[in-house]
């Protein structure tokens, strides 16, 4: 068999990177005009855009929660994105499995007891697969639940971690994700939470501590670069915002304030 | 002989504060801050993000977009610090609306179900418009009947656009609307706009007449309607509230020029919206001004480099 090799005598992986180093990262935040709140990010090669609407009236009835607002999450997985497996349904079950855990990892994260009977729809867009795609997807949800202005008690911030013999690597591409048996896991960094943990294949129990633990330390690696996108983005927003200057309305409110002083003062006098 | 004497620029006015204190509040609070060790408040720090402490929980009290955990108050959303003497709250940046009674909001009706319509007003639940918070045809007083409700559609049907006001609110937080003065009622002859809800702000009117012949409703709730403009005599005839044009879902003739107009001023709010800046009807007024002196064709002005060479343009003058 002609397998590439994953870790190479020199410590190096297939894509030449270090066994703890992260691909380059990248969080664009408030790009989609339409939604309330969108954020797409880059792992590498995986790139996933996520749109946020709500929380609004909820389309379905039957699905409505009285003390609370409920997720609904939806993926789209185009056939230029380079998943593997061909075309997905809607109800595939891959695709379902997905959801639902995206939906698990937010619920306790989002506050949706301030916002009862109202529905958050947050759709998953894969635009380009390498790996680590449900990592890709967590941070782009949190960062369009963000900037959708969702109230949520934390970050979350989703890394991979893989072992190779006995190395652990951090976030896979889909070859090391292939071949190497590996966890997806999303922490809170403020409480040092973990709000999802997958995996799927075997791993020796004595080396699980030891992923979970670097994919903890990742994942707050993860958030700094998050709090700077956010930071980015709203200390812009801000400048836009007063850019306009003396707050709305406050140029002509002014202006004809002046005008009925001046009358006023007039009419008093004669 | 009389001198005018014209009010003097207060300092903190010019800079645009999103609460404003009684002097003497302002003084404790400035006081506040200093016993705080300037904590938070001040300048660039004015920023919080999920999770990130913004205080102790024991000498403040918790507001919108905060929680409480082990004593820390947390902020819950990306926003601008506010504080009113002990209570602290985060304001988001960007959000649904969030109304507040008196608002004036621009919506969509959505259903019409037993003596109330749900209306889509960007909010986090739709809106409710009773039947008994519309005004009637046959007169302002008129109370109403059995017969009204079996004929709602007559007033206002699904996909129908109206103006409202902010009554009150349920107990599960939907607001309840209604359409009781003569400046309320059904939109027609003219074309919405949806921004988001930030980008409009509290103003003493939201209702301006353009001098390009261009009537604009600014609604709270981010929903702007442009139209044509009616004369105000037409508007308010005295008792004068016949059905028939109050609840007519026929448009009046545009003509061209007009139509253009309306066209030129969407285009120019989605511009603006598209760099987040706040609307007022004087920037509205700049932005046509330019883009008629420039010579930029309706269509042109939704492409991205003239946007940014109009926002540049006004938002500098301004």
């Amino acid at each position: 068999m002609n397998r590439p090799e994953l870790l190479s005598s020199y410590n190096y992986r297939s894509d030449g990177r270090r066994p703890t180093e992260m691909r380059s990262l990248s969080l664009l935040l408030s790009q989609h005009p339409q939604a309330d709140g969108s954020a797409t990010v880059t792992h590498g090669l995986t790139e996933v855009m996520v749109t946020v609407f709500g929380p609004r009236e909820s389309k379905n009835k039957a699905g409505l929660a009285h003390d609370r607002a409920v997720l609904s999450v939806t993926l789209d997985v185009p056939v230029f994105s380079g998943v593997p497996g061909g075309r997905r349904g809607r109800s595939d079950k891959r695709n379902m499995e997905f959801t639902s855990n995206i939906k698990n990892t937010f619920e306790p994260v989002i506050q949706t007891h301030l916002h009862p009977r109202s529905q958050i729809d947050i759709n998953i867009q894969i635009l380009q697969a390498d790996g680590s795609l449900l990592q890709a997807a967590v941070n782009a949800t949190t960062l369009a639940l963000i900037d959708a202005g969702v109230p949520m008690s934390d970050y979350v911030c989703a890394t991979t971690c893989a072992l190779h013999d006995s190395t652990p690597l951090l976030d896979l591409n889909s070859l090391e994700e292939n071949d190497l048996p590996n966890l997806t896991v999303a922490v809170l960094p403020r409480s040092n939470k973990v709000t999802l943990v997958t995996l799927e294949t075997q791993l020796a129990v004595e080396r699980f501590e030891e992923m979970l633990k670097m994919a903890v330390e990742a994942g707050k690696l993860v958030h700094r670069e998050m709090l700077r996108a956010v930071q980015n983005r709203s200390e812009k927003l801000m400048r836009a915002i007063e850019s306009v200057g003396g707050g709305v309305g406050g140029r002509p409110d002014h202006r004809q304030g002046e005008e009925r002083d001046v009358e006023m003062y007039a009419g008093n006098d004669l | 002989m009389f001198t005018i004497v014209s009010p003097a620029p207060r300092g903190d006015d010019l800079e645009y504060t999103t609460t404003r204190h009684h002097p003497s509040v302002k003084d404790e609070i400035d006081m506040d801050i200093e016993e705080q060790g300037g904590e938070f408040g001040e300048g660039p720090s004015r920023l919080a993000s999920p999770g990130e402490t913004i205080t102790s929980a024991q000498a403040f009290m918790r507001g919108h977009g905060t929680y409480v955990e082990n004593e820390d108050l947390v902020s819950a959303l990306t926003g601008t610090i506010e504080r009113v003497n002990k209570l602290v709250s985060v304001r988001a940046l960007k959000s649904r609306y969030n109304p507040e009674v008196g608002d004036l909001v621009v919506g969509r009706i959505t259903e019409v179900g037993p003596r109330r319509w749900k209306v889509d007003a960007n909010a986090r639940q739709d809106a409710v418009l009773m039947l008994s918070s519309i005004n009637l045809p046959g007169g302002v007083q008129r109370r109403k009947l059995e017969s009204d409700e079996l004929q709602m559609r007559n007033f206002f049907e699904e996909g129908d656009l109206l103006v409202a006001e902010v009554q009150a609110f349920f107990a599960d937080g939907a607001m309840s609307l209604h359409t009781r003065s003569l400046k309320y009622g059904k939109l027609r002859n003219g074309h919405l706009v949806m921004v988001p809800p930030a980008l409009v702000r509290r103003l003493k009117s939201h209702f301006y007449a353009l001098p390009c012949g261009v009537d604009l409703i600014l609604g709270l709730n981010g929903y702007i309607w442009v139209s044509k403009h009616v004369k105000q005599s037409e508007q308010e005839g005295e008792e004068g509230f016949d059905a028939e044009a109050v609840y007519s879902n026929k448009n009046d003739d545009i003509d061209v020029a007009t139509r253009t107009a309306i066209a030129r001023v969407s285009n120019i709010i989605r511009a603006l919206a598209r760099h987040s800046t706040p609307l007022t009807d004087v920037l509205l007024v700049e932005a046509y001004d330019w883009a008629i002196d420039q010579d930029i064709s309706v269509k042109d002005l939704s492409a991205e480099e003239t946007s940014e060479a109009m926002v540049a343009a006004i938002t500098f003058r301004a």
